[in-house]
């Protein structure tokens, strides 16, 4: 699903990130930890296509991501990836299931498999009667949850999630991490998680810290 | 306060210097349009009234009659009253020029003056003789000879010692030009001679057109006038009431040309009001974090109104200066005027008043501040807490607006409509239009679902193609954020409005001259004795088609049929511009087959005084209608008339009334005709017998024109008057667009992470500027249909109620589909360029960076 091969970017005379590796299975869910500098944004950039590389490769599905130009690798992005931002990121003018809804659209959904997918999903996350719910209207574990429904609506081949409960009070953030890890098992789906608590880190499959620019096993 | 405007005001601005840039240039535009152009009409006007100085001097009121003069005989009645110190009389002509040949076409205005009486009231008018060596110059001045100033000797190319021909009926008098006029100032166009020999050079012996007078100390002239037996048309005008009377002339198209210089500065207002409350959302955050730790509503409300002012006093003040620039280029390169033919000629120098400048330089900041109040408002009601909550967006407190102040706003506009002119101003009208825009802005957000949501569901019901994905974006949020939709092009509401109107107005205009002009001209060749005379001249003609004239015309084989038509000014009211009276054969069966009526004539019937048909303006300015009597001046004898009918005319703004010539001749006896118009035999050209009448003719003075040429002219002018409105409109137009432009810029800075957002989820940059267009073209689309209804509305009023009270004629409403559809091809052409163009800049940057936390 996803393999990374001495993956090197350096900022300046610095290299953030050297001869990285990095094997993800279908299904399989991995921590990223390490201190605030260490890299980890810049890995989850890399592996998502919005930032390039210096050395090596990142295969998602077998396509060097490397190798495409930006448009291309935007649309891998639109197929394959889902995103979870620790700040959200809903779109404030679109109620629940247009936000869920929109990685949908992007892909030429019909609108009727649209209203099945995001019921789903929103039911998944335990929004189901919240359809029509605009984001101010709702609290921040909950504002995550549609988060974590649109990363999955479209379903990706691999879902990065970037603190996904920094801005969470700890309840909830156990509550949304434990959403998110079985979502991702639940359909099949590869996925990284970039945090730098080790208690979040918990709850995925195996943990890895990023340490001088390498992973190395937690 | 001061740290929080330094700091937190003053920090914003230099972050997005841009941002203050346009709206500082957008106010020193409208400054500047506005100032500039009541500018060059004071200064014009100011110029004109220093002329009418020159001519009456020192003289405490005067004794006017119609342009054809008076009988001398009233100066013995005058001058008889012992309140009367000095009566100075004048015989005022406009001398039609045919020698040199470079100069036919031209005329003079030549005051005829005794020089005794005319040395104490108005020196100006005293000449300065050349006198050659050995010659006894000392009794020069009372000699037969012309005094020129020196404006008109430079103009006409002219010396002292040349000789110049004037058509006087059918002869040409040779007139030497004996020197000039040292009193005269700089601009003014004044000609003097002695008046036994104006009197007799211009055969109106025993004529006189006015007597200066001076009165004794405390004498009240409107009491001593109204003992004295004046003839018909002859009255007494204060000095006072001559400026006046210069004023009013052109005061309308003064006042309207101002309106409309103003658009560009309302435009700006409204220009402000949409970068304020986009700088406002973009600050919510900031604003929100003040209130919590301690700014009051007040202080947050005044911190923002008194940004917008800072932005109105700079742009003021730039205005200001370049107002003072653009009026100053425009008096040397185009004189004082613009286009209406009031100051045609007129080489004013710029008069520079504080008080003006200080009313534009307020009206600038206020239009700022009212601008900058609105977003102030709304922030400072918001709810901080709500605006910090994550998931809040920049329509978080859009709670619906309410539609009762746009509603009001529109029944406010409706009352003002019902108000008469103020001193044939229409003020309650200009100030309806205003209410009316602001209106139209504030109903937009109601507006806006009805365009938006429709098209959401419909999109959303559909399965789009992926590529399609921008047009799901924009509807959706469109429809769920109406507000941003009303705050991005309110400036393009109004001036697109505005744009409307005037080309409605305009074309309207156009095409009821036209029509018009076919209905005036029926024949195929009009010949016109008199050249061409200012707007305000004072003065009677000297040239007239002669009995010989008539008979070449009427002989020509080629012509077919002569109808001569003798036209003078005459004066209804003295504090009124004189009035066209035109005599000309009527059938009083069937008026309307020479006159373009606006309703039914009145059946004239033996016994009745003699009919007269009114123009609009005389209806509007005299009250006259239908089946009244009006009293004329004709002969020194008020003659009673009966209004059977009210016609169109385009031609004479302050009022013509057409007679049938066999009563004038009744009345007059004179015989004398001024115009002519020919039909020709079915085979004649027009051309030909025009080139053969033009040598035959012994007023050589006469202009024969082809029909086609007249309306060919004719249209000319029309353009020509109404091309600094279509200026003026175009700036207000560009500052919308600049609008539009600064909106989507701010739009874009402000939704950085919204587009960032974006751009992981898997749009990519093509789409978000896709994106961007299309809400571009939607938001400007939504300000056309809106600006649409709303200029429509406002050509209504420009027609039907502007134009009435201001210059009293109508017109057909004719809106210029043709136009309408270019401009808004344009408008939608440049909305969605300026919304890429300044999208640009929100997908330049890194996506990554647009959705940090800490951005």
């Amino acid at each position: 699903m996803l393999s990374i091969l001495g993956l090197t970017r350096r900022f300046g005379a610095r290299a953030i990130l050297h001869d990285l590796a990095l094997d993800l299975g279908a299904g399989e869910y991995v921590a990223v930890v390490g201190e605030s500098g260490a890299g980890k944004s810049t890995l989850l950039n890399l592996i998502a296509g919005l930032d390039v590389p210096d050395g090596g490769q990142i295969r998602i599905d077998g396509t060097d991501i490397a190798a495409l130009d930006e448009d291309a690798r935007t649309r891998l992005r639109r197929t394959r990836v889902g995103f979870v931002f620790q700040a959200f990121h809903i779109l404030p003018h679109l109620n629940l299931a247009q936000n869920v809804e929109l990685p949908l659209v992007l892909l030429g959904t019909p609108p009727s498999e649209r209203t099945v997918r995001v019921r789903e999903l929103l039911t998944a996350v335990g929004l189901g009667d919240r359809e029509a719910s605009l984001p101010r209207e709702l609290s921040g574990g909950e504002l995550q949850r549609v988060a974590v429904a649109r990363a999955l609506v479209h379903r990706p081949a691999l879902v990065l999630a970037d603190e996904p409960t920094g801005n969470l009070d700890p309840d909830t953030a156990d509550r949304v991490l434990a959403l998110l890890a079985r979502a991702i098992k639940a359909r099949g789906a590869a996925g990284v998680l970039v945090t730098h608590s080790e208690h979040a880190a918990a709850t995925a499959d195996r943990v890895l810290r990023l340490d001088h620019g390498r992973l190395v096993p937690a | 306060m001061r740290w929080l405007l330094a700091h937190l005001i003053g920090g914003y601005s230099r972050q997005h210097p841009l941002r203050a840039l346009v709206a500082v240039v957008a106010i020193a535009i409208g400054v500047a349009l506005g100032y500039a152009v009541h500018l060059i009409n004071t200064s014009a006007l100011a110029e004109f009234a220093s002329a009418v100085r020159s001519v009456t001097g020192q003289a405490d009121a005067s004794v006017v009659g119609p342009r054809e003069g008076f009988g001398e005989g009233v100066l013995a009645v005058v001058g008889r009253d012992p309140a009367v110190e000095l009566a100075s009389p004048v015989l005022e002509v406009e001398a039609a020029l045919v020698e040199p040949e470079r100069l036919r076409g031209r005329t003079l205005p030549v005051q005829g003056i005794d020089l005794f009486r005319a040395a104490r009231l108005t020196p100006s008018l005293i000449g300065e003789p050349l006198v050659e060596d050995g010659e006894d110059g000392r009794f020069a001045l009372l000699d037969d000879g012309l005094y020129l100033a020196p404006a008109v000797l430079a103009e006409l190319g002219l010396a002292v010692g040349d000789t110049i021909g004037v058509q006087v009926g059918a002869q040409v008098e040779r007139l030497r030009i004996a020197g000039s006029l040292p009193g005269a100032s700089a601009g003014d166009h004044l000609a003097s001679m002695d008046i036994g020999f104006a009197q007799w050079r211009f055969d109106r012996l025993g004529q006189l057109s006015r007597i200066d007078l001076q009165l004794t100390p405390g004498a009240d002239p409107r009491r001593i006038a109204a003992a004295w037996p004046l003839p018909a048309g002859v009255a007494l005008q204060t000095a006072g009431e001559a400026s006046t009377r210069v004023s009013n002339l052109s005061r309308a198209y003064r006042v309207n040309l101002n309106v409309l210089a103003l658009v560009a500065l309302f435009t700006g207002a409204f220009l402000v009001y949409s970068l304020q409350s986009q700088a406002v959302a973009a600050r919510r955050t900031q604003l929100a974090f003040l209130r919590v730790i301690g700014t009051t509503r007040g202080e947050v409300e005044r911190l923002l109104v008194i940004e917008a002012a800072a932005f109105g006093l700079a742009g003021a003040l730039l205005g200001i200066l370049a107002g003072l620039g653009v009026a100053a280029a425009a008096l040397r390169l185009l004189g004082g005027d613009l286009g209406s033919g009031f100051f045609t000629g007129v080489q004013p120098a710029l008069v520079f008043q504080l008080g003006p400048a200080l009313g534009f330089f307020a009206l600038g900041v206020a239009a700022a501040t009212v601008g900058g109040w609105m977003p102030a408002r709304d922030a400072a009601r918001s709810l901080p807490a709500l605006a910090l909550k994550a998931g809040s967006g920049l329509d978080h407190d859009a709670s619906r607006s309410p539609a009762w102040p746009g509603l009001a706003l529109l029944a406010a506009a409706g009352a003002l409509l019902l108000l008469p002119p103020i001193r044939e101003i229409p003020l309650g009208a200009y100030l309806a239009i205003a209410l009316l825009l602001v209106a139209a802005v504030l109903l937009k957000p109601r507006v806006a679902p009805w365009l938006f949501v429709p098209l959401r569901r419909w999109l959303a019901a559909r399965t789009l193609p992926a590529r399609a994905a921008p047009w799901w974006l924009a509807t959706t949020r469109l429809a769920a954020t109406p507000r941003f939709a009303a705050i991005g092009a309110a400036g393009i509401v109004a001036s697109f409005a505005l744009m409307v109107a005037m080309a409605t107005m305009v074309a309207s205009f156009r095409a009821s001259v036209d029509q018009w002009l076919e209905q005036v001209l029926p024949a195929q060749v009009y010949v016109r004795a008199n050249p061409t005379t200012s707007a305000s001249g004072l003065g009677g003609s000297t040239a007239y088609l002669t009995a010989e004239d008539r008979r070449v015309l009427a002989a020509h084989p080629q012509v077919d049929r002569v109808e001569l038509t003798r036209s003078l000014k005459v004066s209804v009211d003295p504090a009124r511009a004189a009035v066209s009276l035109i005599a000309r054969p009527i059938d009083r069966a069937d008026p309307a087959g020479v006159l373009p009526l606006t309703g039914s004539a009145l059946a004239w019937q033996e016994g009745q005084p003699p009919p007269a048909w009114v123009s609009e303006a005389i209806v509007e300015l005299y009250g006259a209608s239908v089946g009244d009597e009006i009293a004329l001046p004709i002969a020194g004898r008020a003659e009673p008339f009966l209004v059977a009918g009210v016609w169109r005319d385009y031609a004479r703004q302050f009022g013509a009334i057409a007679i049938d010539v066999a009563d004038y001749e009744r009345l007059s006896g004179e015989r004398t005709r001024t115009e002519a118009a020919l039909w020709l035999t079915p085979d004649a050209s027009a051309p030909q017998v025009i080139r053969e009448l033009q040598g035959q003719l012994e007023t050589r003075t006469a202009e024969l024109a082809e029909t086609g040429e007249i309306r060919a002219i004719s249209l000319r002018i029309f353009d020509r008057s109404f091309a600094v409105t279509y200026v003026l409109e175009l700036a207000a137009i560009v500052i919308g667009l600049v609008g539009i432009a600064a909106t989507f810029s701010a739009q874009a800075i402000v939704r950085t992470r919204e587009l960032g957002m974006l751009r992981h989820l898997g749009v990519t940059r093509g789409q978000i500027l896709g994106l961007l267009a299309i809400e571009g073209l939607l938001v400007t689309a939504l300000a056309i249909v809106i600006g649409l209804v709303t200029g429509l509305a406002v050509a209504w009023i420009l027609i039907e109620i502007v134009n009435p009270q201001s210059f009293h004629w109508t017109m057909d409403f004719r809106l210029p589909v043709g136009l309408v559809l270019g401009l808004i091809a344009a408008l939608l052409a440049a909305a969605a360029a300026t919304a890429v163009v300044a999208g640009r800049r929100a997908v330049s940057g890194e996506a990554v960076l647009a959705v940090r936390e800490d951005w």
